[in-house]
């Protein structure tokens, strides 16, 4: 089941980033999605507005409400364009949680955004081309993870961060993230694929890209963990999970990526396994996003079967009694719960799992917005915005007793450390220390 | 396996929230799921406990019939509420025997109250049994038990000279509608308003977070600190009351995470005391008090999750529900309790569902005494006694949700806040009160419950 590197790199050489190579699929079959429903629930209580960091700190923004609900109408009783305040909306999904109504704020922004990309942006522009190479990450990484000192070494020069400001209007501030020397799946194969095999107890692991090409230690952590407890891991062949794609409007792209990861995951899943992902952005489209926005065969399916991977084994292992076992050196965490994973529930859990664990000391910093928000925060003139909503939390980190952040979004992790200078570990890597030998 | 936990509540406002810390405070390990972000966002941030008693049986209706039928008489016939109570307790006797606080009695509002002291810092009124005046945003003065500590220096009680500032930016808070109200309800001191334009060149609809980030964060706004800013776009109207301002009331926007240190700094520029006036949602004190609440969760150790509903359960045959079954984006995950807090709101809340058809509660089921006739859901007075206003579910003494039948339906539910029926939160001025109320006792029935 270890799908080969080769081909995955082929599938991602094949994605166009020439704007004549476009194509423009129509993402909703039979044409717009029926979001009356979901607008006439709105009754106007804010409760979204006062949820959105980025109307906290950006005045021309006008809010959730107006993006979602209120354009959703105007648009269909005079046939209005989209604002062009949709490229504002950093794809937190704040709102989505907070409305008690139900609207599916997220989803009518999704779609808001993908009009407007497809139908008002112009192709050729400097921001088009940027939020373009911005949300197909992996392409890039695909290339630069074959030469990773070399990428490394390119990326850090300062007139490489010139010319992206200069260029194309990616932020200097930042330091892009290094490319480990050896990839996920180069390490997966290596090693042979799986080391246990079990009919009863299969896990399909969905790494997505930052697993793969930056963090494979997040990757590796997860096999060993799951290992420990008897599971059978494979390792499908799989794309992007189009996170930043729906972020920036790019319907088409994410699609593509989507129809490659549930064909491959609906698949592993008529093997007897249940989809596991250690970024909780990654899980929140396999649950969410997919079915919302495209209608392909499986991908209820795959909703339905989907765990973040910390959170599989709260439901199906004795985790806690582990853990009663384990042990840490005196970790002290300063953990920051993203927002993807708010949705889902899974604000608290790692919280909760090391809480009772001997030697680690875990403290929550608190529920604002990390402010990167994926791309959000890479675009030079969303750069001090992006600081700002953060400020919040850097705070809270520097006051907590932990100087190691703890967090499962890996964009999360990049801004917690831009901002305090910590180290970041995923949680799955404190359960690896605390499980295994 | 499922995710095991001897109490689970669902629905993490005010209700759902007391009940967890009062089976918390009883030893039971406690588990709060919650869909939505509450009520609370949208709440004044005050505390009320019962302010008036709506005439829930006018002379010459039939009180054993229905709440409702046929109240569409002569409007103008019915007595006005009394009120405002003066102390919410002695009054409890004279609600309807169905009402929660009769289920509960008096002494529960006063643990429920107590227990809001213990776990949220920041709040004014636990030292007498009393009502406190407030005055809200639409200029009215409005009993309540417990009010934030920002809003202490506007009570109506006082009799210092007093202005009300608004901005010509924010249309739903009328300064000068607010103090011209206020006048004429008779408080015993002098009172203007004034609108001022907000320093900073925001747009028309910015929204009310971002005032409150600015003033956090002090930006500099055209050079000036934020908070000097605004300071100096209000001293020259201290004088527009007769007397010269002893305290300024601002909308309840005076900075979210250093609110303490707004007040003061402008406080200290204006040499008066400044206060912030409750506003409607969007409210920033509500989810100040959201904040506190859920830090008190946590240092209680109770287990927590959002943005996730219960959307079924699975009971034995004798009606004890075992577990709950829990939406996450898609994926159905079971959570095994022993004793369950329902607590999911009302009508606002999405905890009782209407439609053409009836009226529900929709998560477990529980039954929902209403007329199958919809023309006697409501009456024609707006104002007045709204049968739906009281819909929600029926118990006994203990909470226990009762059937069609009058008999428990479910022995290990207990049920609190708003989803309960019998009473009428909005005229009386006691949601907050009921859910206090109500929660604590749900959350040591439901301790109770669990096998020692
Ligand atoms: C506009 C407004 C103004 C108010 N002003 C005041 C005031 O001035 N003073 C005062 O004392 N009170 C006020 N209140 C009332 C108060 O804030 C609360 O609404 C009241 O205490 C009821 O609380 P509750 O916990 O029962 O319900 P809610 O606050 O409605 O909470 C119910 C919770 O249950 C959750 N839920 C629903 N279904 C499910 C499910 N299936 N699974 C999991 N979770 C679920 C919801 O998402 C929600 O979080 C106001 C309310 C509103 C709406
Ligand atoms: S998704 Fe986030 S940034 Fe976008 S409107 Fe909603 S809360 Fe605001
Ligand atoms: S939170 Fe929901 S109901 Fe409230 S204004 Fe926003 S979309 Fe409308």
């Amino acid at each position: 089941m270890t799908g080969s590197d080769e081909e995955e790199r082929t599938g991602a050489a094949s994605d166009p980033l020439d704007p004549d190579d476009y194509d423009a699929v129509d993402v909703f079959e039979g044409g717009d999605l029926d979001l009356r429903a979901g607008s006439d629930s709105c009754y106007k209580c804010t409760s979204c507005d006062t949820s959105c960091p980025v109307a906290e700190v950006d005045d021309s923004f006008p809010g959730p409400k107006f993006q979602g609900p209120e354009q959703w109408r105007l648009k269909r009783k005079e046939d209005a364009d989209i604002d062009d305040s949709i490229t504002s909306c950093s794809n937190c999904m704040r709102c989505d949680d907070a409305c008690p109504s139900s609207v599916p704020l997220s989803q009518m922004h999704n779609e808001a955004r993908g009009e407007y990309v497809d139908e008002q942006m112009d192709k050729l522009s400097r921001e088009y081309v940027r939020n373009r190479i911005l949300s197909n990450y992996r392409f890039f990484a695909a290339i630069a993870s074959k030469t990773p000192r070399l990428a490394n070494f390119v990326t850090g020069l300062g007139v490489t961060q010139w010319a992206g400001e200069k260029l194309l209007g990616i932020t200097s501030e930042r330091e892009f993230p290094d490319f480990a020397e050896e990839t996920f799946r180069e390490w997966w194969r290596k090693r042979g694929g799986a080391a246990v095999e079990n009919p009863d107890k299969r896990v399909a692991y969905f790494h997505g890209c930052y697993s793969n090409y930056n963090t494979p230690e997040v990757g590796k952590a997860m096999v060993r963990v799951y290992e420990e407890f008897g599971y059978e891991v494979l390792v499908p062949p799989q794309k992007c999970s189009g996170t930043p794609m729906f972020a920036n409007g790019m319907l088409p792209d994410a699609r593509r990526h989507a129809e490659t990861n549930v064909e491959n995951l609906v698949a592993a899943i008529g093997d007897g396994a249940d989809v596991i992902a250690s970024c909780t952005s990654c899980s929140m489209a396999l649950r969410q996003e997919y079915p919302e926005l495209f209608d392909l065969h499986g991908v209820d399916d795959v909703a339905e079967h989907t765990f973040e991977a910390l959170e599989y084994l709260r439901i199906n292992e004795d985790l806690e009694g582990a853990l009663s076992e384990a042990e840490l050196d005196g970790e002290s965490f300063a953990y920051h719960a993203p927002c993807h994973a708010r949705n889902q529930g899974l604000a608290r859990q790692a919280v909760e799992t090391f809480r009772e664990v001997e030697g680690a000391d875990i403290e929550d910093v608190g529920d604002s917005c990390s402010g990167i928000s994926g791309t959000y925060g890479w675009k030079a003139e969303k750069y001090d915005y992006s600081m700002e909503i953060g400020a919040e939390m850097f705070e809270h980190m520097e006051a907590a007793d932990g100087e190691v952040g703890m967090t499962e979004c890996p964009t999360c992790a990049m801004q917690m450390e831009h901002g305090t200078g910590y180290e970041i570990r995923h949680p799955l890597q404190a359960l690896e220390s605390a499980l295994v030998e | 396996m499922a995710i095991a936990s001897e109490v689970v509540v669902v629905g993490g406002g005010l209700a759902g929230v007391t009940a967890a810390l009062s089976a918390a405070r009883e030893g039971a390990d406690v588990r709060l799921v919650s869909h939505k972000q509450s009520t609370l966002q949208q709440a004044s941030g005050l505390v009320d406990a019962l302010g008036y008693l709506p005439p829930v049986d006018p002379p010459g209706e039939d009180p054993t019939a229905t709440p409702t039928a046929a109240r569409t008489g002569a409007v103008t016939d019915r007595p006005d509420p009394e009120g405002p109570l003066a102390d919410p307790f002695e009054a409890v006797d004279r609600l309807p025997e169905s009402h929660p606080y009769r289920l509960v009695g008096a002494d529960a509002l006063r643990a429920g109250l107590a227990l809001f002291d213990d776990a949220v810092d920041g709040y004014r009124g636990g030292h007498t049994d009393r009502n406190a005046l407030v005055p809200t945003f639409g200029g009215a003065v409005k009993p309540t038990a417990r009010y934030p500590a920002s809003a202490a220096a506007g009570l109506a009680s006082d009799d210092r000279p007093m202005l009300v500032v608004g901005f010509r930016s924010l249309s739903a808070f009328d300064a000068r509608m607010v103090a011209d109200r206020l006048a004429a309800a008779d408080v015993p001191f002098e009172v203007a308003g004034a609108d001022v334009a907000f320093p900073a060149a925001f747009r028309e609809d910015a929204k009310i977070t971002r005032f409150a980030h600015a003033l956090d964060r002090d930006e500099p706004v055209e050079g000036t600190p934020a908070r000097a800013a605004l300071a100096a776009a209000v001293e020259p109207h201290l004088d527009d009351v007769e007397g010269g301002a002893e305290r300024v009331g601002f909308p309840a926007f005076l900075g979210d995470d250093e609110a303490a240190a707004v007040r003061a700094a402008l406080a200290d520029r204006l040499g008066a005391d400044v206060f912030e006036v409750p506003m409607g949602p969007p409210s920033l004190p509500g989810l100040r008090l959201e904040d506190r609440l859920y830090g008190a969760l946590d240092a209680a150790g109770v287990s927590y999750e959002t943005g996730v509903p219960v959307v079924d359960c699975e009971t034995d045959g004798a009606g004890r529900i075992e577990r709950l079954l829990v939406d996450r984006t898609g994926s159905e995950v079971p959570y095994a309790a022993e004793a369950v807090v329902l607590a999911t709101g009302g009508l606002v809340g999405k905890g009782i569902d209407a439609d053409r058809e009836g009226v529900r509660e929709p998560v477990l089921g529980c039954h929902v005494p209403h007329p199958a006739d919809r023309y006697e859901w409501y009456v024609d007075d707006a104002f007045g006694d709204q049968p739906y206003a009281r819909f929600g579910v029926r118990t006994d003494d203990r909470l226990r949700p009762l059937g069609p039948d009058g008999e428990v339906q479910f022995p290990n539910v207990r049920v609190a806040g708003a989803t309960l029926s019998g009473a009428d939160v909005a005229r009386e001025k006691s949601a907050s009160g009921v859910s206090l109320a109500t929660g604590l006792v749900a959350g040591r029935e439901a301790a109770a419950e669990v096998p020692g």
